[in-house]
């Protein structure tokens, strides 16, 4: 085909201001990547292992959220005929008298499998797996991570506790069922419930083969973050994005093996009689003889890790709509210092307020001082945060387009669920609130939906750098707008419920007195459920639709962004950029500065030039 | 396997990132036995603690494991100056240290539990068994790696190339790492 070579404006300038690290002098073309396996499946390369944790992700969302559906079911009709679903969930249907319900045992399961899936595999590797991945290297100007196979390791790390987790949803006696916490003393006693025998030791192995991922990606992740940047990227310079992910990869670091060391006690308990966690335990009529261990250092051990989780969680989300927020209001950050300061703090401070997930365990109440005044300076920095996005689109020139709406629709979210997390940090209004849908209100806004909207974001702007193709604004728009109705339809009237002290976890609540008079309101939360997840469905058709019949991408950068990433070819290439790598002159910010547009990182200051904001 | 993203490491920094990743991952061994030891601490403070006497071959194997620290080192020096006897019969001395360890290890476990300590039962047991278990997975992780440089040491002539030199120190920073990792252990089992 005689087709004329486009020469892009990028290739010239990088080729001109580069720098040339020989990397292509060498020929490894031949043994790289050359076939459909290796390429594709068992890949070293960052741009399609991010993609792996992507579609991994988004199909355990999918997962994730119908499971939420068929036990919102439940709490919305606990009265209705589900015989229908018994083709998908067989034996859990129980038939008495012709109505079908759900059994109770599996609604626990769903409720755990949900929580389970939803924090680790799609909040975790599939939000920090896919963009830590695909920007790391290149927004830094690196070939690729500084460990590709260990990349890949940590992949597949994962897509094995994937595996066993489905596996564990099709066994007799069912999935775990104890909580997405999992507390002994349900979890350390296989005879303690259905899903505790099979179904526990299932997920035990599934979350340790997680760690492993997890801690994989992370060492990679900060590797690469201090060692590979290219000439002139210094930390002061590096886009919000990257300070997120570092500080994410470093919690999941410290935190992770914490957990590894409960799980170890776990099993020790479950399969070789220690009594780490148990004590005095009477068990289907039975004293057991398992004495001296003490369920709440279980809960230290995991909230160790949970709570600086819910920050591995929010942090990736809070860099891409920092990002995405910039570049679609065409102004710089507001606050940049600051800003990265604030990613800092949150991630020190999230370290030592775990205990406030512990108020009501019995831990003792002069403690929990210490933890309600940590857990209440949090808002500090996330107030900083909040206040210096406002103030980047403030007075911007705004393109309301799909990206940016989730971007600034997570604000919103992030305010909402925010301010209920001041009520909940006090160990007083606590004894209350506690294990109500006030609760279960407050985390899902603030890191369940705020979370899934920095990544969805994420997923609309950088999809044409994943994929080649943009999807569809359409779509995207009514999947927007869906989302955010729906969002708030579902979790805001859950505040109300939760005050009145409905408990979560329960199988139904028309047989108290006091709780059934919130049927119609379950209703309600349900029928919107239903209809939010529709959208999500509509999402997922727009996803694998535009990977192959979306609108081209004709120009490298679509978006007029300064990041690295855009200035690397469109359709991807081993090592990211064809001859030289780009040279770093300015930070990632320079938007509408000196009557020019917006300026890529790549080009030198001019003369007289002064620094954005007080970067040097 | 080719590593394309090092060569780009045009940054002047001394630590070279593959030790760098290394690093991270000590790290993260570190908190893993640190949650383990403030949880026997939390333990003890509760009660109910059996105190017994740590069985000697877990002295041998201190020393065992901090001689064969040496003997590594040696091996390396060697392998940096061109000697390529002793860094090849240092290797192979470290490696039966390292097994020798293990073995040790494997008897203090069975004195412990023919002197009625038994892993089930009280958690001062219990602890004793998991820590020091786990710190011998780690061991094991250990000698695979040694496995490793033993069959470059044998079957690649010997070349000490920057490279060699690069994965050979990663073997040698993991060893001591688990070595300094038992010390800190045994102490810590021993005086509190």
């Amino acid at each position: 085909m005689a087709e004329l070579e486009k020469v892009h404006e990028e290739d010239i300038l990088i080729e001109k201001l580069g720098y040339d690290d020989h990397f292509h002098d060498h020929h490894h073309g031949d043994k790289y990547q050359s076939n459909f396996i290796n390429h594709y499946i068992f890949s070293m390369d960052h741009k399609i292992i991010a993609r792996q944790f992507l579609i991994t992700g988004i199909i355990w969302a999918f997962i994730g959220a119908a499971m939420s559906i068929i036990f919102r079911l439940q709490l919305g009709f606990p009265e209705a005929d589900f015989q229908w679903l018994k083709p998908l969930l067989g034996k859990w249907i129980v038939v008495e008298n012709g109505i079908g319900s759900l059994a109770p045992e599996f609604y626990y399961a769903l409720v755990t499998m949900h929580g389970t899936i939803l924090v680790f595999f799609v909040l975790t590797a599939g939000l920090s797996g896919t963009f830590s991945n695909l920007l790391i290297p290149l927004q830094l100007g690196a070939r690729d991570m500084a460990s590709p196979f260990l990349n890949m390791l940590s992949y597949w790390f994962f897509f094995t506790a994937g595996i066993v987790m489905f596996y564990s949803l099709f066994i007799s006696t069912g999935p775990f069922s104890g909580g997405w916490t999992a507390y002994p003393p349900l979890s350390a006693l296989p005879q303690a419930s259905t899903g505790s025998g099979t179904g526990m030791t299932l997920w035990v192995v599934s979350l340790v083969l997680f760690v492993v991922s997890v801690l994989l990606g992370g060492i990679n992740y900060v590797t690469t973050v201090l060692n590979l940047r290219t000439k002139g990227m210094t930390l002061w310079r590096m886009p919000l994005t990257i300070w997120a992910f570092f500080v994410t990869a470093i919690l999941g670091i410290l935190s992770f093996p914490v957990l590894a060391s409960g799980f170890f006690m776990l099993t020790m308990d479950r399969a070789m009689g220690t009594s780490f966690f148990l004590s005095e335990i009477f068990i289907q009529g039975q004293a057991l003889d398992r004495i001296g261990g003490s369920p709440v250092l279980y809960q230290h051990l995991f909230w160790f890790l949970g709570h600086p989780e819910v920050y591995i969680i929010i942090l990736p989300a809070m860099g891409l709509v920092s990002e995405v927020l910039s570049v679609h209001a065409r102004k710089p950050i507001f606050g940049y210092k600051a800003m990265v300061l604030s990613i800092l703090a949150i991630g020190f401070l999230s370290f030592i307020v775990w205990a406030h997930h512990m108020f009501m365990s019995g831990v003792n109440p002069f403690i929990s001082n210490f933890f309600v005044v940590f857990t209440l300076i949090i808002a500090v920095p996330s107030a900083v945060k909040v206040f210096n996005w406002i103030t980047t689109i403030y007075g911007g020139n705004l393109r309301l387009n799909t990206p940016m709406l989730f971007a600034i629709g997570f604000v919103s979210m992030f305010i909402s669920g925010g301010l209920t997390g001041i009520f909940l940090g006090n160990s007083a209004i606590d004894i209350q609130l506690h294990d109500t849908y006030f609760v279960v209100a407050h985390f899902h806004i603030v890191m369940g939906v705020a979370a899934f909207f920095g990544m969805f974001a994420g997923i609309y702007h950088w999809y044409p750098r994943m994929f080649g193709r943009f999807m569809s604004e359409t779509m995207g728009k009514i999947h927007f707008w869906g989302t955010m109705i729906g969002a708030y339809a579902i979790f805001w009237p859950m505040h109300y419920i939760g005050m009145a002290g409905v408990p979560r976890r329960y199988y139904r609540f028309d047989g108290f007195d006091a709780f059934k008079h919130f049927t119609e309101l379950n209703q309600f939360i349900t029928i919107a459920a239903i209809i939010t997840f529709g959208v999500q469905v509509l999402f997922m058709v727009n996803f694998f639709y535009s990977i192959w019949k979306g609108k081209k991408q004709t120009k490298r950068n679509p978006w007029g962004a300064t990041t690295l990433e855009w200035s690397s070819p469109i359709e991807g290439v081993h090592g990211n950029w064809e001859g030289k790598i780009p040279t770093v002159h300015r930070w990632a910010y320079d938007y509408n500065k000196d009557e020019r547009e917006f300026v890529p990182q790549y080009i030198p200051m001019e003369e007289g030039e002064e620094h954005g904001e007080d970067m040097h | 396997m080719t590593n394309v993203a090092l060569k780009n490491n045009n940054n002047t920094r001394r630590i070279h990132p593959q030790v760098f990743a290394l690093w991270m991952g000590f790290l993260s061994i570190i908190m893993m036995f640190i949650a383990l030891t403030s949880a026997y601490i939390v333990k003890q403070a509760a009660g109910n603690w059996l105190e017994f006497v740590i069985p000697n071959s877990f002295y041998v194997s201190t020393a065992v494991i901090l001689i064969s620290s040496l003997t590594l080192h040696l091996s390396y020096s060697s392998f940096k100056k061109g000697k390529e006897f002793l860094y090849k019969s240092m290797l192979v001395v470290t490696l039966i240290l390292a097994c020798v360890f293990i073995i040790m290890q494997y008897k203090g476990w069975f004195t412990l539990f023919e002197g009625g300590v038994d892993m089930k039962g009280n958690p001062s047991g219990s602890f004793f068994y998991l820590i020091t278990g786990l710190h011998a997975a780690h061991i094991l992780g250990g000698i695979a790696a040694l496995v490793v440089a033993l069959l470059h040491a044998f079957t690649l002539p010997f070349k000490p190339t920057e490279k060699r030199r690069v994965r050979f120190s990663l073997v040698l920073q993991y060893w001591h790492f688990v070595d300094i990792l038992w010390i800190y252990l045994f102490t810590f089992l021993l005086f509190i």
